[in-house]
């Protein structure tokens, strides 16, 4: 499956700038496996041991995958994945 | 330095004034690349706590998008203490993730709701460094 992943401002240096680029998996932790293949490093800015980072958000679509299956979450061709670093802080 | 409108910044401070003792959080975003904070979005803090705040994801990403329709970036994100200083704490450098955004910091602790004083400060903070900067207020 390939699908449009959109990168926020401060993860741009990995992609050369892009917003937008594809990526290629039947799950989220395949797609993310994927862009880190082609933009490496940016694996370790999403995920940690324990799972997808805290302070990062990712949208299947509409929906924030943590409501869905999180890495495990199935992705379609024609799916758009969102990628927003947590506005928080305390 | 930001340079910003007198009235912005009284919407800020009305905001953080209202959700005392907890702190608030919002936006003001501007144009790409012009560095001028216009459109002022109070956020909620889905955090609803004194010593924390967090934009619900669902809105995280309503925003966004809005502002990707608009040819917008936030250009101001400011947030309250409510019972310390108007500067980034610990947990606010670890998470500040817009590296163009001027973080404005309102301290709420002298007089909480009401009117009276309060304390408005600016920042950068990039790569965990944070640097003040001037504000420059117009009407």
């Amino acid at each position: 499956m390939a699908v449009e992943v959109r990168i926020p401002t401060i993860l741009r240096p990995y992609t050369g700038g892009e917003k937008l680029v594809i990526a290629e998996g039947a799950t989220l932790a395949e797609v993310i496996a994927d862009l880190d293949a082609h933009h490496p490093g940016l694996s370790d800015r999403l995920i940690d041991d324990s799972g997808l980072r805290r302070f990062v958000n990712v949208y299947l679509n509409d929906e924030d995958v943590r409501f869905l299956d999180g890495l495990a979450t199935g992705i379609a061709d024609q799916d758009s994945i969102t990628i927003l670093p947590a506005v928080a802080g305390g | 330095m930001l340079r910003i409108e007198q009235g912005l910044v009284d919407q800020m401070v009305a905001h953080c004034r209202a959700d005392h003792p907890d702190e608030a959080c919002g936006v003001i975003a501007g144009p790409v690349g012009s560095d001028s904070p216009e459109r002022f979005i109070p956020m909620v803090n889905a955090a609803r706590s004194p010593t924390f705040y967090e934009f619900d994801s669902a809105d995280l990403l309503r925003l966004y998008r809005d502002m990707d329709e608009r040819d917008e970036e936030p250009v101001v994100i400011y947030h309250s203490h409510t019972a310390t200083e108007a500067y980034p704490s610990r947990t606010d450098i670890a998470y500040a993730s817009e590296p163009l955004a001027h973080y404005v910091l309102v301290s709420t602790r002298e007089s909480g709701s009401s009117d009276g004083p309060y304390e408005l400060r600016s920042f950068t903070i990039v790569d965990g460094v944070v640097t003040e900067e001037s504000i420059d207020l117009f009407d």
